[in-house]
Formats: structure tokens, C-alpha cells, sequence
């Protein structure tokens, strides 16, 4: 993904406060359009292929594994160190969801994309706002949730000129009463969750060498991990563990370089030759240009304690232009499991080998457990970039199936026998080359825009990407003084003719249950609940309740702008189950509207311009929170 | 970055300023980049700032130079968002903007210290050199020299720089390569034109600029013709300044040569595009 400059200072101040719908707007209109519905597809169940046919579909499903908390707190944006975003709270339930109402909303004055997602712990509500990073804790024992207190961290302006995508962040995290999170410009901090009072902080990334960070942190026993952003930049990617109570760094691994700092030993054991040699972060590149290579860790980083294993993935490689880095580019755009005490590395699968098309391996990794063939199995689900579903025996690292999960055709598939990604060439960028209906486009048939897994139905649920694009004819550029000529990439909808699309997996058939079609890229996380919910949102600003077995839309509300973040649900201190959303657009998709871009250069925010000239038509920047619960 | 990023707010500030001027003394407003020399400088040193003061007496206007960082989106922010009316250089035939007759014509050049064996084609390279180029896929673009670079395989070799940017104890932005040069951290780059003939006399050491061999063929063009960019509906003030730059012809070449600018023997990016 690239930068885009400074936007931030251009549309300072002109969005943030606007009157928000409260309840009684959410009924829907028999007079909607039928543009404004969502469209469902359901049960068009695709014949299956490759080694999940010989698996007993209609009895085998994967479960969550014990250590998948699903209680009533929402401690973790993930809720879980397994990642599946499954609450078990039944009080709002597919019988009773279309009495839902809106129960309190907070504005948070800012007009950037907000991906967080709300954290709830005890009687508070804790969340981080995209650049300049406010935390805050709102207090859920008073009426109408007040403000508890906020944290303003010191974050460096520039670092918004830096951050390729939005000045966006994915949330914070809660352990032991503390909250850690990161900021835009590098920093990870740890507060006291009671009082908001600083306990640490950690200068990590270095803004000048145009790294940034916005992952949301993971915390692993004793130890928070984190990484940085900014793989465009030429930044060289890497993840760290520090000790939650002093913040001092445990250990810290490159994505590339020699194995010696890549944290590669005598522990590493990978499935796949391909993954195997020597120093393959160095020489799987032209010399030095490792140094540069990307492969930072700005995705969801989950854990198996029973393992001791954490598991995360690898961003893009750069420089972008692939034709200056010939070779497999190690160790990005694949997923790393780590020992959690010492960072060593377990294995490594490289699921896009010497990545042309931006397809970061950042994606998260939802483990759960699985008889498959016959053999009882621990697996992480990975829905790449690429546009795969990949299943991964976490203790090994075998590739077990990846079926396509979208419109693919820069790739025939995947070998399960080598573990390589057949690329098609046709379809291969090359500099001077015209080439059209590349699919996925760059953001991947899905970018971070986290997948949940309901621990009842077996079913994985993705907010995703329909997009594909074209590389256009060499046009003079210039940049600096310095002119140029390159491809343009123009992003544009997959077949169908909507860009997004909310899905339910069924991954021992590896085909999909029932798809929403959505006009816009999903771009917000996915929750999963034991009341037979999914709720997700839209960017043109619908949070949608959806029966995670039908697939039929249950109830709906519109928010003040369009749904980039993570919904959440938890218990409140007077017993009752809430549900929460962060609304606010914006996002690398979201940027026309967050960024005020002019629609007319469709190769604004690297081509997404293209592909989403209408948003401002439906919705307008301003970020608030919204929590939802039964009358 | 951070200087540039001020900057922005500062385009923002002037925008309705100069909307409510514009009844009173023309005014011609100048999108530019405030610290890229040899081209534009907000200390109005860049040889950009001299030829914009030429043709704005000419056109019997007051210059005024809104500062944003030349970088992607340049276009888009400045000249299209209406902030300002015309952009001093661009490449002719760029697809964003309606440019006028090219000015000056310049290529990528090799740049060695002197003493060493010249280098004047892609031809004369040989493994192992450490080659400089800039923009080296940093915000998804390489150079014209870096395509042709890794079509001949050479990318061991190669060694990037950025165009914008400053980095302490490196010079003006343009300027970290041909540090590079001269301190012998590379044995050749490849610059374009402008920026490698000022800053070839301003190094610690004399450095030898030889402009791409014309004759050789490349996989993209190393020869651009620049003019001046206007909005593509502003026939008029482009007319204008082609009567303007005709005229002014002879005093801007002078004032180019000045700034040691390479102006290969006449040749169009047509002629050359493959």
C-alpha cells in the first residue's frame, strides 16, 4: 500500500460534529431502494475440490480450541488469543435483534478512517482514535456511558505524512489492569486502566525511516507484542516482544536479513522446501536491498498457550516495482510462528513468493481445532490477500487446503505437495506490459479487515474485497523535479459488479455457505455471537445484524458515517449484553471521503480512488462510538 | 517530511486569500515545490522561481508561489484543487495537466567524479559498480534509469536515494545522490538532467556529467521536454504563456545554462518512445 501525504491537514475540521441518528431510524423502509438492501446470495455451495472432498463435510466441523475465551468481557480486539471474535452472550439473539436500539453514541472530533475496536473490561469501555491517538474510558455504571477519562499520548504530526494508508489503528489491548496500544509515530504504551496515568512507554519505530505503527498489540503470557508499519516506505520489517510490566524488549525479530536477527535456529523446523537454506532473508535478494525489503507486522497476532507458540504475518515486499528484487524475497508476505519466550522461529509458509501485487500476508490467523481425513489436527484459518482460505497445521506448518475465496486469476491455486503459490504469467505486472482484470486487485480479495469464527455454527465469517484492476498504459509522472513513466493501477469492481462482499465459510468444503454482495468493499471486522448473530457494518455507514446460518438481514441501523471498525459485545455492569461500533470512514478504501481526494485522478491512493468514485455520494466523514442493546 | 507537511496547511490558508484578491492586481499563482533546488525554493533561488518572474512581468502579472511537496497527488492538491494556476515544470504530454510549449528539454545523465574512465551509455556499465539511482520504488515508482537498469539485470548494483526529503549532513534533497558520487560511495549514478548539472559544480570534488547516449535504446524514454502546466480548461493562460516563453526564449535559455542545466541536441520523448 502506498502513502498518502498529509491528508489529514487538508480536510482538518470538516466533518466532526454533526447530529447522530438515535434509535426509531433503524427500521427498515419498505420504500429503500433495492440498492440500499443487502443483496443475499445464499447456498451457492461450489463443487469440492482437492484433499477436504474425502472429509465428511455435513458432520466434521472445526472447533475452538479451550483457550478461545468467549465470557462476557471483550478484553482483546480479537476477544481471544485464538482470534475468533465469538462472544457467548445470548441475550440478544436472532429472535430478538430487530428490537435492537441505540443506547448511547460518542463523537470522537476526528475525520480519519476508525478501525479500533471498543475493548470492555468491568463497568469500562475503552478505545483508541485514529491519529493523534486519544485514548478513552468511558464509564458504563452511569447513565448515558460518560467519560471516565482520556489519555492524549504525544505524537509526532509527521508521522501522518508517513502512514501509507489512513492515519488509521486497530485497537488496544487489556491485561492486568493495564491498557497497552500504539501510535502512529512508533510509540507502544502501557497505562493504568483505572486511572489513564502512564505507566510505560517505548520509542520504537523511527518515523524518519518512514516506519509508523497502527497494529493492535497482542499480549502473550508476560509479554506484549507489536510491530511496525510501513512498507512502502523501504522500511525493513520486524516484531517485538516486551515485557508487560517494564516495557523493556524481550526479543525482537526482523522479517528479513540474516537468520541471526530473522531469530532463526536450531528450533526452526518448516514444513516446505522452500522454506528451507541458510540465511535465505539475505539471499533471496539482491545484495542489500534486504535492508529495505518490508515484510513489517501491522496485522493480528494470535497465540496458542498450549504451543507456546504466537503466530503473525508478513506485509509486502519492497520496493514495490518487483523487476529491481529478483527472488523469493524471504521472509515476507508469509505467516511466522514464534516461540512466545523467545521469539525463535517454528516455521515459516511464504503464501505469496516474491509478491508483485501487493499481497501482504498480514491477515489474521484464527486457530481452532479440526479432525481432518481422519486425523485430529490444530490449524490456524488464514483468508489471504491472495484470495485463498488457507488451513495451516499450526504445529507444522503444512499447508491442508487453500481454496480460492474470491475471483482469482494472478494465481492457479496453490500445490499442496510443495507449498508454492502457481502464479498465472499472464497476468503478471511487467514494466511496459498492458495488463487488465488482474484479480484480487492490490488490496487483496481481502485486506485487514478481520474475519470471525461462530464456535456453533463451525462457519468463518469475511468481510471482504470484490475488486480487480487494470495496469494502464506508461504515463509520464513526476515527482520531485523528476519525471517518470509507469503503469497507473486502476481498481475496480470484481464480477458481479459490487466491490465487497460478507461471506460464510464453510472450511472443510472450502466453499462459501451464502454471500452478501455489497456495493462497497467490507472494510469493517466481523463478530460472531451464541445468539445466531453476525453483525458487520458497511462503508456507506449500515451496521447490519445477519442470521449466521440463513445469511438473512435481521436488523439494521444507519450511522452517522460509513463502518470501518471492529464490532464488539460484552455484558455491562447491569447485566444486560451491548453491542459496539466504532463508525467513521476512511481507511486506504475509505480515503476519498476521509482524505477529501478529488475523484477525477483515479490513481489516487494507489488506484483505490478508481474503484470508489460514489462514496462521498453515500456517506461523509466524523468518527463516534455506538453501543446497541435491547429496551 | 515534516517541513512539507506544513506546508499543506499553509496552501490551505492561502486558498481563500487569493479568491478574494483577485478582483484587484493580476495575479499569476505559481504551484511549487518549496524546497527542491535546483527547480523551486521558497528563498526563490531555483531557477523555477527566476523563469516565473520572467514570464509573469512579460504577461504584466505579480507572481505568487503557493509551497506544497512536488510529490504524488502534487497535481491533484494544488493546480486541480484551484489553490494555484499554473506549474512551472512538467513533462509535456502529462495526461493531468494542459501543458505549453516545452522550454527546455533535458535526459537522465551519468555522473562519475572526474579522473575516473567517463561513462556515457547503459552500455559502458559493468557488474559490480555501485550504480546510484533515486526513486527506487518509494511510493511505487522507479525512475526511467532504474527500469532500464533491472531490464539489463543489474540490481546487486544498484543503491537508492529519495528525490524529496532532507537528511542531516546529506544537502538539499536532490543532492544526497551526488554526495553519494563524490564521497565514492557509488562509482556512478544515474540523475537526471537539472539537479546533476547544479549540483556537479557544488560537490566536494568536481564531477563529470555525460547525458545519456540519445542513440541508445532503452525500455523506457531517458529524454523529456519540459513546459509549463496549466488546468486543462485554461486555453487562455496556456495561449499566453507560449506567446510568453517564445519571446522570453534566449533570456531563459541563458538563465538555464547558469544553472549548468543539460540540454541534449533537440530530440522529442516521441521520436524516442519506443
Amino acid at each position: 500500500m502506498l502513502r498518502i501525504p498529509c491528508i489529514v491537514s487538508i480536510v482538518a475540521g470538516s466533518a466532526a460534529l454533526f447530529a447522530y441518528p438515535v434509535a426509531a431510524q433503524d427500521a427498515p423502509s419498505p420504500s429503500a431502494g433495492p440498492s440500499e438492501k443487502a443483496s443475499v446470495q445464499p447456498l451457492s455451495v461450489k463443487p469440492l475440490r482437492g484433499p477436504a472432498a474425502d472429509a465428511t463435510a455435513t458432520t466434521v466441523k472445526p472447533r475452538a480450541p479451550a483457550f478461545a475465551d468467549s465470557g462476557p468481557e471483550w478484553i482483546t480486539p480479537g476477544k481471544n488469543q485464538a482470534h475468533t471474535r465469538y462472544s457467548a452472550l445470548t441475550e440478544i439473539n436472532a429472535g430478538n435483534v430487530a428490537n435492537m436500539r441505540a443506547v448511547s453514541t460518542f463523537s470522537t472530533g476526528l475525520s480519519a478512517g476508525h478501525e479500533a475496536a471498543p475493548v470492555v473490561v468491568g463497568s469500562t469501555l475503552y478505545f483508541v482514535t485514529p491519529y493523534p491517538n486519544v485514548v478513552y474510558a468511558l464509564d458504563l455504571g452511569q447513565p448515558g456511558f460518560p467519560m471516565k477519562w482520556k489519555f492524549e499520548p504525544k505524537v509526532v504530526a509527521a508521522s501522518q505524512g508517513m502512514a501509507c494508508c489512513d492515519i488509521v489503528n486497530r485497537g488496544v489491548v487489556f491485561d492486568n489492569g493495564r491498557i497497552f496500544f500504539n501510535t502512529l509515530d512508533g510509540q507502544t504504551y502501557a497505562l493504568n486502566a483505572e486511572t489513564g496515568e502512564e505507566i510505560w512507554r517505548r520509542q520504537l519505530a523511527d518515523i524518519k525511516q518512514g516506519e509508523t505503527m497502527t497494529m493492535a498489540p497482542l499480549v502473550a503470557k508476560d509479554k506484549v507484542i507489536v510491530g511496525n508499519s510501513g512498507g512502502e516506505m523501504g522500511v525493513r520489517g520486524w516484531a517485538q516482544a516486551l515485557h508487560v510490566a517494564t516495557g523493556e524488549t524481550a526479543w525482537k525479530a526482523y522479517s528479513t536479513g540474516p537468520d541471526e536477527e530473522v531469530l532463526i535456529g536450531a528450533e526452526y523446523e518448516p514444513f516446505y522446501d522452500q522454506e528451507k537454506g541458510e540465511n535465505l532473508g539475505v539471499t533471496t535478494w539482491p545484495t542489500d536491498m534486504w535492508k529495505t525489503g518490508g515484510g513489517t507486522v501491522w496485522g493480528w497476532i494470535s497465540h496458542d498457550p498450549d504451543l507456546n507458540l504466537v503466530y503473525y504475518g508478513t506485509s509486502n515486499p519492497g520496493p514495490w516495482n518487483s523487476s529491481v528484487r529478483p527472488g523469493a524475497n524471504k521472509y515476507t508476505a508469509g505467516i511466522f510462528a514464534r516461540d512466545v519466550d523467545t521469539g525463535q522461529a517454528r516455521w515459516f509458509y511464504q503464501m505469496s513468493p516474491h509478491d508483485v501485487s501487493d499481497y501482504d500476508g498480514v491477515n489474521e490467523n484464527i486457530l481452532v481445532d479440526i479432525e481432518w481425513n481422519g486425523k485430529e489436527r490444530k490449524v490456524l484459518a488464514h483468508p489471504d490477500r491472495n484470495g485463498h482460505f488457507y488451513v495451516i497445521d499450526r504445529e507444522t506448518g503444512e499447508v491442508l487446503s487453500a481454496e480460492p475465496f474470491h475471483a482469482v486469476n494472478s494465481s492457479h491455486g496453490v500445490d499442496l505437495k510443495t507449498g508454492a503459490l502457481i502464479y498465472n504469467t499472464d497476468k503478471r505486472p511487467e514494466t511496459g506490459k498492458k495488463v487488465t482484470d488482474i484479480c484480487p486487485a492490490p488490496p487483496g480479495a481481502k485486506d485487514w479487515q478481520p474475519a470471525a469464527f461462530s464456535h456453533d455454527t463451525g462457519l468463518f465469517y469475511i468481510p471482504h474485497n470484490n475488486l480487480c484492476m487494470d495496469l494502464v498504459e506508461q504515463e509520464v509522472g513526476y515527482i520531485a523535479g523528476t519525471p517518470y513513466v509507469g503503469a497507473d493501477v486502476w481498481m475496480k469492481p470484481g464480477p458481479g459488479g459490487h466491490r465487497g462482499e460478507f461471506s460464510a465459510w464453510d472450511m472443510v468444503a472450502g466453499a462459501e455457505v451464502w454471500t452478501i454482495n455489497e456495493r462497497f468493499p467490507v472494510w469493517s471486522g466481523a463478530l460472531a455471537t451464541a445468539g445466531n448473530l453476525v453483525f458487520y457494518g458497511t462503508m456507506e455507514g449500515w451496521f447490519r445484524a445477519i442470521d449466521a446460518t440463513t445469511g438473512e438481514e435481521l436488523w439494521r441501523f444507519r450511522t452517522g458515517s460509513g463502518i470501518i471498525g471492529q464490532p464488539t459485545t460484552w455484558q455491562g455492569p447491569d447485566g444486560k449484553q451491548y453491542v459496539s461500533v466504532l463508525s467513521g470512514v476512511g481507511g486506504w478504501a475509505g480515503a476519498i471521503v476521509s482524505g477529501n481526494i478529488d475523484a477525477r485522478d483515479g490513481t489516487a491512493a494507489l488506484g483505490f480512488v478508481n474503484a470508489m468514485k460514489d462514496l462521498p455520494d453515500y456517506t461523509t466523514a466524523g468518527g463516534a462510538l455506538y453501543v446497541f442493546g435491547l429496551p | 517530511m515534516s517541513l512539507a507537511c506544513r506546508s499543506w496547511l499553509l496552501i490551505l490558508a492561502a486558498v481563500p486569500l487569493a479568491a478574494a484578491s483577485a478582483a484587484d492586481a493580476r495575479e499569476l499563482r505559481v504551484c511549487a515545490d518549496p524546497d527542491n533546488m535546483p527547480f523551486s525554493h521558497q528563498s526563490g533561488e531555483g531557477f523555477e522561481n527566476k523563469v516565473m518572474a520572467l514570464v509573469a512581468r512579460e504577461i504584466g502579472a505579480e507572481v505568487t508561489f503557493v509551497w506544497a511537496p512536488q510529490w504524488r497527488g502534487f497535481v491533484r492538491k494544488t493546480l486541480r484543487a484551484k489553490a494555484c494556476d499554473v506549474i512551472p515544470g512538467i513533462p509535456a504530454g502529462i495526461d493531468r495537466a494542459r501543458t505549453t510549449r516545452p522550454y527546455y528539454t533535458s535526459s537522465y545523465v551519468f555522473v562519475t567524479r572526474r579522473g575516473r574512465a567517463p561513462i556515457r551509455s547503459f552500455a559502458d556499465l559493468s557488474k559490480g559498480m555501485a550504480i546510484g539511482v533515486q526513486l527506487i520504488g518509494d511510493d511505487g515508482v522507479n525512475s526511467p534509469p532504474v527500469e532500464e537498469l533491472a531490464a539489463r539485470g543489474y540490481t546487486s548494483e544498484l543503491k537508492g536515494y529519495m528525490a524529496w526529503g532532507r537528511v542531516p549532513d546529506k544537502g538539499a534533497p536532490h543532492e544526497q545522490i551526488m554526495m553519494a558520487v563524490a564521497d565514492g560511495t557509488v562509482d556512478v549514478a544515474v540523475v537526471w538532467g537539472p539537479p546533476a548539472g547544479y549540483f556537479a559544480t557544488r560537490e566536494a570534488v568536481p564531477l563529470d556529467v555525460h547525458p545519456v547516449d540519445a542513440n541508445e535504446k532503452t525500455v523506457v524514454p531517458m529524454t523529456f521536454e519540459i513546459g509549463m502546466g496549466v488546468r486543462r480548461d485554461d486555453e487562455d493562460l496556456a495561449k499566453e504563456l507560449d506567446a510568453a516563453l517564445v519571446k522570453l526564449a534566449p533570456e531563459i535559455r541563458s538563465l538555464l545554462d547558469s544553472y549548468g542545466l543539460p540540454q541534449p541536441a533537440r530530440k522529442s520523448r516521441a521520436e524516442l518512445a519506443p
